[in-house]
């Protein structure tokens, strides 16, 4: 245990090397560089990769090809160049590699405003990339949870073999707090798990208990093929409908059917409480002051503290959906979260808070909504 | 000579995927053949070779061959190698690209591959023209032929690889064709010893799209041009300058040894783990 005093964005650098993260290919982007800088001074301590890429396509590319030789790898960024990644994300879920990319959001579109909070970037983490692949995206609301969220980012990518967003905001990000941290040997770390077959008899993409395939890395013996191509359970390209139909349902299932693993969510009060506050991110304190002063004025008002964004936390919303009168969801966009709580609540008790001006959603705005009658 | 006897069929996929998706008559399937003798001659283990690619017709190569192979995104195989590389440094890694995937939109990584004089081997083939997606124009389609891209002609110049690797800084660059099929054996051997960024460009064409747009012939026509229209390096240099600028120039053009990338930043591990860092950058801004 250490005790120090840093910001969000370092914290997850400290995070990363405790899960176990040997490579970072990156390039520059307020708010995210902390990241790059902090990884590389510290990445060859440990031996570990460091390299600044020409662009965020190249970063996320170098990361993919450093996972394919075995090191487990992470790249971070902030929205324009999180823009640049989607490609490749599309071809980390499409091979079933694992890598993690950091997305520390700032204000969009475009360039838009550099070292202003956001979280614009929500249903672009879903939906980015072209096509339909399943996702992992988590956002951790402190400096402590960043260090805690990269680990489970990295565990969740090797377990699952899919790329993993760490969905940071500006304010986590550059936010200071005194935290303890654990010592590296202290965290749980999910390690790759190989096959125990011949290479001869190895199917990278074939079928498994787990719907998980045992991934082996290049230069292990084991020689198979990796294409962005719709693929047989050899890896070779395929256009039959019988090995593109198991295939997707497969890459869906995996994840789709680990919900309980992966979906993590904070409740507070939620049992007996008229109005519920679903929040993530900076915004989620925001949310739990107001919903103590809410408190303190008698209201019965719970919370919901979302720390995986994606998969949609559908089970939870929609028990709250139907014991509670009232969703409010605020967030630093207009409203993108709050469509998935619409969707799953109903519209008619979904109250959006959105804000996408650069500033956090104060706890005032909310506290005003809670109550209005 | 038996399938069995024949080097090629010891590095090929024998389980699937043949035919080949080239056109015949292709010239890919030459510098493919190329590359496998020149492993073959290495006498290197399969286990220890990887092959990375783009998109589009060349970046269908690795399929067909028994090493560890990535076919990744268009223009980016040689950002995935890099990573490769540095997590594996001992893999022989062979970049294989046409000249749309490695210099149009693939453009930046080639620059910066070869500037960081990373240990990766790039083989561009260059066709001049988009194949796969049916004939368009490409960053080196020569100026004024047609393209269905350019249907008026092409007002565009095209680009000098090996001249901009040079400038951008790899070990070793080198020009061949698809019809100097013992000379590319060689270039790409000495590609693959090169430790350090190295390029051989190789001049091919495709019957399919520009020759027919172009009224060039046949397969063999256009292979035939390819002969007529090169020439060595030493031969060139008695042409005058727009006379070279017409042919295509076979040979070396490069080859020097410098610091490379992963062997470089091996020392950069050393440095961090030695006491020399103890000082300014020990620990900057993590506040304990």
């Amino acid at each position: 245990m250490t005790l120090k005093f840093i910001q969000g964005n370092e914290a997850v650098g400290w995070g990363a090397l405790a899960a176990g993260c040997r490579f970072y290919a990156g390039y520059p982007i307020t708010p995210s560089t902390e990241i790059a800088e902090m990884l590389s001074r510290e990445l060859p301590k440990v031996g570990g990769k460091f390299i600044q890429m020409e662009d965020e396509i190249a970063s996320l590319a170098a990361c993919i090809g450093a996972s394919a030789g075995g090191l487990k790898a992470m790249t971070a960024t902030s929205g324009p160049g999180f823009s640049l990644m989607q490609e490749n994300i599309g071809f980390a879920a499409m091979t079933e590699i694992p890598v993690v990319i950091v997305d520390v959001q700032r204000l969009g579109p475009s360039t838009g405003q550099p070292t202003s909070a956001s979280q614009g970037d929500v249903m672009q983490a879903r939906w980015g990339s072209h096509g339909d692949y399943p996702i992992i995206a988590l956002s951790p609301t402190s400096v402590r949870q960043s260090f805690d969220m990269v680990v489970m980012a990295f565990n969740f990518s090797e377990r699952y073999r899919t790329p993993v967003i760490l969905l940071m905001d500006e304010v986590v990000g550059h936010m200071r707090e005194k935290v303890e941290l654990p010592d590296p040997d202290e965290v749980m770390r999910v390690e790759r798990v190989g096959t125990n077959v011949p290479p001869e008899w190895y199917r990278p993409y074939g079928d498994s208990i787990s719907d998980v395939p045992p991934m082996e890395v290049f230069g292990s013996g084991y020689r198979y093929h990796m294409t962005g191509l719709f693929h047989d359970p050899n890896g070779f390209p395929t256009q039959r409908l019988e090995e593109i139909d198991p295939w997707i349902e497969r890459i869906h299932r995996k994840i789709g059917r680990n919900l309980q693993d992966i979906v993590l969510v904070e409740e507070d009060n939620t049992q007996s409480a008229n109005t519920i506050v679903v929040a993530y991110g900076a915004t989620a304190r925001s949310a739990r002051h107001a919903v103590k002063l809410a408190r303190q004025r008698r209201h019965k008002v719970g919370m919901v503290t979302l720390l995986t964004i994606w998969p949609f936390a559908e089970e939870v919303i929609a028990r709250l959906g139907r014991t509670a009168r009232r969703i409010i969801v605020p967030e630093m966009n207009l409203g993108q979260l709050t469509l998935e709580v619409e969707r799953v609540a109903g519209r008619q008790k979904v109250v959006r808070l959105g804000r996408a001006n650069g500033e956090m959603v104060t706890p005032q705005m909310i506290l005003e909504v809670i109550e209005e009658r | 000579m038996s399938k069995e006897e024949h080097t090629a069929y010891a590095y090929l996929r024998q389980t699937k995927k043949f035919p080949n998706v080239w056109c015949s008559g292709c010239g890919i399937g030459i510098v493919m053949g190329a590359l496998i003798r020149a492993v073959d001659r290495m006498a290197l283990d399969k286990d220890e070779v990887a092959v990375v690619s783009g998109i589009g017709c060349t970046g269908r190569m690795p399929v067909y061959l028994d090493f560890n192979t990535m076919h990744t995104t268009h223009g980016r195989a040689l950002a995935f190698a890099t990573g490769l590389k540095l997590a594996k440094p001992r893999l022989k890694i062979i970049v294989v690209m046409g000249d749309g995937d490695a210099l149009a939109i693939g453009g930046n990584h080639f620059i910066h591959a070869a500037r960081r004089n990373i240990d990766l081997t790039a083989i561009v083939v260059n066709n001049s023209i988009y194949g796969m997606t049916g004939g368009q124009s490409s960053p080196t389609t020569p100026l004024d032929s047609r393209t269905t891209t350019a249907p008026y002609g092409n007002i565009e110049p095209p680009l000098p690889v090996c001249e901009l690797a040079v400038t951008a800084g790899a070990s070793f660059v080198a020009r061949s064709t698809v019809y100097h099929a013992v000379e590319l054996d060689r270039f790409i051997e000495l590609a693959i010893q090169k430790t350090g960024f190295s390029l051989v460009e190789v001049a091919s064409y495709c019957h399919t799209t520009f020759g027919r747009i172009n009224r060039l012939g046949s397969a063999v026509d256009m292979m035939r041009g390819i002969k007529e229209n090169s020439t060595t390096l030493q031969a060139a240099e008695k042409l005058s300058t727009e006379e070279r600028a017409k042919k295509i120039v076979r040979g070396i053009l490069c080859n020097i040894d410098k610091p490379e990338y992963s062997a470089l930043y091996d020392q950069v591990i050393q440095r961090a783990q030695s006491a020399a860092v103890q000082g300014p950058f020990k620990e900057v801004n993590s506040g304990a």
